[in-house]
């Protein structure tokens, strides 16, 4: 049943599909040029693993958007959520439970992804069972997670106590395997993930679907509601791995942690090619669209010629240049 | 000793005349402060907590409301909230003076008494008593010690967010550092977080070979700067100067610290001297209008103790 829509949406868009996914990737070539352009040091091995490194969250939380914009939703909590989930997580670590050791961190981590999913669940459901439109959920739930999370930490910050787990918990964000810093390695397992998910099982065939057409994805007997929930479920996943590998950064969660993320993480994606109207999802343009965030940023401090206080309206248009450039690829690849 | 004892006297009598006169006079007192949206803010709000369960307990009549807004907007309705309650007094730390000096004058026109905590109104006509830190020095004395420390150097800037509060701080830094051998690299905005002031850092450390200071304003983002310079593993930098005075950072200052040898005081405190200030001066006819400026002191292993609240949020 579902084969109608999955079949005819790749034929028609076939001749595009190519240039646009590569689009992105050409949009950061050329920000890589211009970053190398502007001083030595971007292309040292140190920068740029660290701007790469500092890509994950919005990369990994934007992987989780890419499924939630592709069914035709949108998810407004995530920054709010990933403060929350880090602020229960660091608070189970000061807890004193379990050995002080290896198997705390480990239970903290499967808690952080029990409260995601959660999290996640909760947006779904309340916007499919509802019947509220998800802006509107996403943004009371942001609210929500964000008044936690200052509540939890009394106006302060939640900063993990025992400085063996922070020794043991440390490597997942500043160590590396085989030179690959680790967040990096997360970065590259979540995407692949997301995009067997999205490309190669039914439920991927089923979420593009949905977002390209809600009323013939029904009629084709795809349990619309369903798709969509668990498109919100992922998302909190995705928030919680990200927090996995935020809270060894500085040990600590305030009430400024993930401020403004679900826009970073809403750019990345329209970045990477996914419409904003849903029926299409590129989780690897979406890595791409965090990774040139970053760099955007990155750009502008290793730059001298700009004033601190121009930087956000230069980072704007540059964002608008490169989708600028990318739109102009896709028009020729049409011809 | 004779000095302290009288002073005793002087508090004693105070305290009684308090007392006494607490059965019989009914007072509110509203407190309108920012939500705790960072550090600071929380430190503002844990104070004012603080000092309200202390206030009352003292004045068994005295009922004090704290309310905080998350914007300017939202607090100029709260104001009139409060006042349509019916108030004695208002203690508040505006938004930001330009939204909310129309907003508090209407609130003194109802014949309230007014303190203004922080930030200065655009007429200072309305406030009857303003207490403060003082913004300008804040940058001053970093920049002086830095100064005194370093002779010559390089130095980088982690600036908060473009707005007054940063612009003051940012020139008393420029004034007491102009002229000397150290060398201003570069200015940038951490917008008081930690995660950003992080990026920025990274980003310095990357572009600069060597760097012999770091000024960061606020101890919030002087925890990120600590945590770049830990992963990239430099030995050039020889210390980090934050401010405000979070309790982390005024620990590792008593703890002699190597990076952290200094903290300049900007104290969220200040919302509960004006508390005090402005209930002394309804129970006890004092008086305390006036303008009250707080030192940026310079916070050394050898006072740190003095400045360390452990309960504190911040």
């Amino acid at each position: 049943m579902s084969g109608i829509s999955t079949k005819s949406a790749p034929t028609r868009s076939l001749p595009s599909v190519d240039l646009a996914a590569v689009a992105p990737f050409a949009a950061l070539a050329v920000l890589v040029a211009l970053g190398a352009l502007v001083n030595g040091n971007f292309l040292s091995v140190e920068n740029l693993t660290n701007v790469l490194t500092r890509s994950a969250f919005i990369a990994i939380i934007g992987v989780g958007a890419t499924f939630v914009i592709a069914a035709g939703g949108i998810d407004l909590s995530v920054g709010s959520m990933a403060a929350f989930v880090a602020s229960v997580m660091i608070l189970f670590m000061n807890g004193g439970f379990g050995d002080g050791g290896l198997g705390t961190v480990a239970t903290a981590m499967l808690l952080a992804l029990g409260v995601g999913a959660l999290c996640g669940l909760a947006n779904g459901l309340t916007t499919t069972l509802g019947r509220i439109e998800p802006f509107i959920v996403t943004l009371g739930t942001m609210g929500i997670f964000r008044a936690l999370t200052i509540y939890l930490a009394a106006g302060g910050s939640i900063a993990m106590k025992s400085q063996d787990l922070r020794a043991l918990y440390r490597p997942v964000y500043f160590g590396n395997v085989g030179g690959v810093p680790v967040p990096i390695l997360v970065i590259v397992a979540i995407a692949g993930l997301g995009a067997f998910i999205l490309y190669k099982t039914a439920f991927g065939r089923h979420v593009v679907a949905v977002g390209s057409n809600e009323d013939v994805a029904r009629y084709s007997g795809i349990r619309v509601n369903r798709v969509k929930t668990i498109t919100y479920l992922i998302q909190g996943l995705c928030v919680a791995v990200a927090v996995l590998v935020y809270v060894p950064r500085l040990g600590a969660a305030t009430a400024t942690t993930g401020l403004l993320w679900e826009l970073q993480a809403i750019t990345a994606v329209v970045i990477g090619g996914t419409a904003l109207r849903g029926g299409v999802g590129r989780v690897w343009g979406t890595i791409c669209g965090a990774m040139i965030l970053e760099i955007i940023g990155n750009i502008m401090v290793l730059s001298s010629f700009i004033s601190e206080y121009l930087i956000g309206a230069v980072q704007g248009a540059i964002i608008i240049i490169a989708m600028l450039v990318q739109r102009s690829l896709m028009n020729r690849a049409r011809g | 000793m004779k000095r302290a004892l009288t002073g005793m006297t002087a508090l004693a009598l105070i305290w009684s005349a308090g007392l006494a006169r607490a059965e019989d006079r009914k007072l509110t007192v509203a407190v309108s402060i920012p939500a705790a949206d960072h550090g600071w803010t929380g430190g503002v709000v844990y104070q004012a907590e603080r000092a309200k369960t202390l206030l009352e307990a003292q004045h068994p009549g005295l009922k004090i409301i704290v309310k905080t807004s998350t914007d300017g907007a939202s607090q100029a309705n709260a104001l009139e909230d409060l006042t349509t309650q019916g108030i004695d007094a208002l203690v508040t730390l505006p938004q930001n003076s330009d939204e909310l000096t129309d907003p508090i004058r209407q609130v003194k026109a109802k014949g309230v008494f007014v303190t203004v905590v922080d930030r200065a109104l655009s007429d200072p006509t309305i406030q009857d008593l303003y207490v403060a830190g003082n913004n300008p020095d804040v940058g001053r004395v970093a920049g002086e010690y830095m100064k005194s420390k370093l002779q010559s150097g390089n130095v980088v800037v982690i600036r908060g967010l473009p707005i007054v509060i940063d612009e003051e701080r940012q020139k008393g830094f420029d004034t007491a550092v102009a002229g000397s051998g150290l060398k201003v690299l570069e200015k940038q905005f951490g917008n008081w977080s930690r995660d950003d002031a992080f990026k920025v850092m990274q980003d310095y450390l990357a572009k600069y070979p060597k760097i012999d200071a770091v000024w960061c304003q606020d101890d919030d983002m002087a925890v990120g700067v600590l945590e770049a310079i830990k992963q990239a593993s430099r030995k050039d930098i020889q210390f980090v100067i934050g401010g405000a005075g979070m309790k982390e950072m005024i620990k590792r200052v008593a703890d002699g610290d190597t990076m952290i040898p200094v903290d300049v005081l900007y104290p969220p405190g200040m919302i509960a001297t004006a508390m005090e200030l402005t209930v002394i001066g309804l129970y006890d006819q004092l008086p305390v209008r006036g303008r009250y400026v707080l030192d940026a002191t310079l916070v050394t292993k050898a006072n740190a103790k003095t400045f360390y609240f452990p309960d504190s949020p911040f």
